[in-house]
């Protein structure tokens, strides 16, 4: 953009030690990030997002869950079957990530792109700690991830949620009801009530991890105008 | 001494069954010696159940892709590795344990310590990860000089794989001197977890039923093994 001055990208960091053979100073561009349940518009919003910047000239590379060469297909099939206890679905949930952190991010930041994570290691979290997982534990794990230069969340109460899923899919998926919890037999009510600790846990990290809350319950125009002023203070 | 947490579920499971693990290099015997170990308290009476390092059917598939076409770096073999062993361990050692078994296994965590810590992952974060697991009411280490080791694996074995010779860590293109290297920095892991998780250093250079004979007077010694006898 003509005329447009370029900020320096704010120096980058890890949660907690970085992935050997990385180090957060060769680590440029942007690492921005989409969280929000399945049918909060997420993947819309990633698309238009994506579709701004590239307008803008920045070089974007989209990642989300379950998207390794490594793991991904192993992954869907241990999901099928629910035949995982909670740490192996945790780990296995870990090994897409860091397949895709080394393989896909990493590379993309030090060559100055702008990283777009549709979903990241908060949802993960989040998923493990309705399940009783141990914070401490999930937290070591997840400390070789960069620290994102912004994190959207997208908040859309539960009954919006359920009314999006049930038009999409015309039914609710078992583990975004958390079947696999037994919360509940009946799907509806498991998934009104999984929605809802997802949502508690989310709103402990928010501040903890300085999340910038967006509403949901808009157009997704409305919604998108919102998330791209903010990408704009960051991204010249 | 463990200065992690471990989940009441795990503790449980210390009381009711016990854990005896075996570690060492490749070569240094440990698997000759658990396995008269488990003949031993099988033809004793005693519910014993063994288990080794390999992959759960689950996991198997991504490791051997993985491995194939050489995609793992050092976090992602660990983690890989770690899935593994949780499915192991969640659906099979700490059923045993909780069920009252005495459950033997050949390599367990410490065998992710000292070979993730030598292709350089934070030792830290290791064993965080595998926090969620029990430390072993007798953890054996068969201790056996560097180059005994290596050279029966290399007399022994016609060519190396690629990750069991450490080639991905790029410290020569000779696959029998990576493997040396590799393994010598494993050994000096090893040595620093004996000290700092208690294990019974086992002379693996004493002759076999010399070793087994130190091994059966330790397990005789550390556990009430009149708990795990068969009924009937």
């Amino acid at each position: 953009m003509p005329g447009a001055r370029r900020a320096a990208p704010r120096r980058k960091r890890f949660y907690g030690t970085p992935p050997p053979g990385v180090s957060a100073a060769d680590l440029k561009g942007y690492l921005i990030v989409i969280e929000g349940a399945d049918g909060s518009g997420r993947s819309s919003q990633t698309r238009l997002l994506t579709q701004w910047l590239e307008q803008n000239g920045h070089a974007t590379v989209n990642v989300g869950l379950r998207r390794s060469t490594l793991v991904s297909a192993e992954l869907n099939a241990a999901k099928r079957g629910n035949v995982l206890s909670r740490t192996t679905m945790s780990l296995f949930y870990a090994t897409d990530f860091a397949d895709q952190l080394e393989n896909v991010m990493i590379p993309a930041m030090r060559a100055g792109f702008v990283v777009l994570a549709d979903r990241y290691i908060y949802t993960l979290m989040a998923r493990d700690l309705v399940r009783g997982g141990d914070p401490e534990w999930v937290e070591s794990l997840y400390g070789i991830a960069p620290v994102p230069d912004l994190v959207f969340l997208l908040r859309v109460s539960p009954r919006r949620l359920v009314q999006r899923n049930l038009e999409k899919n015309l039914e609710l998926d078992f583990w975004e009801s958390a079947m696999d919890v037994a919360i509940s037999r009946d799907r509806f009510d498991s998934f009104m009530a999984y929605q809802k600790m997802i949502a508690r846990e989310f709103t402990r990290m928010e501040e903890k991890y300085g999340f910038y809350p967006v509403n949901g319950n808009r157009t997704p125009t409305a919604v998108a105008a919102t998330i791209r002023s903010r990408v704009a203070e960051l991204v010249h | 001494m463990q200065s992690y947490r471990q989940s009441s579920q795990a503790q449980e499971a210390v009381r009711s069954g016990v854990l005896v693990a075996v570690e060492g290099l490749d070569g240094s015997g440990k698997s000759t010696q658990v396995y008269l170990l488990k003949r031993w308290l099988e033809i004793e009476g005693y519910r014993v159940f063994f288990t080794e390092w390999n992959s759960s059917v689950v996991v198997k598939k991504a490791t051997r892709k993985g491995k194939k076409a050489q995609l793992l770096t050092p976090t992602t073999f660990s983690l890989i590795h770690c899935t593994d062993f949780a499915d192991r361990y969640e659906r099979q050692v700490l059923p045993l344990l909780r069920a009252g078994y005495i459950v033997l296994a050949d390599r367990y965590i410490y065998t992710a310590f000292v070979r993730d810590a030598a292709r350089r992952c934070d030792p830290q974060w290791v064993r965080n990860l595998y926090s969620f697991a029990v430390h072993p009411d007798i953890t054996f280490f068969f201790r056996v000089p560097l180059e005994t080791a290596v050279g029966r694996i290399l007399a022994g074995r016609p060519k190396l794989k690629y990750h069991e010779a450490g080639m991905d860590l790029g410290f020569s293109t000779d696959p029998a001197e990576s493997f040396r290297i590799f393994q010598g920095k494993i050994h000096r892991a090893y040595l620093a977890c004996a000290r700092e998780y208690d294990f019974e250093v086992i002379d693996g250079t004493l002759s076999i039923e010399r070793q087994q004979q130190i091994v059966r007077q330790t397990v005789t010694k550390q556990i009430d093994l009149a708990r795990f006898k068969r009924r009937g």
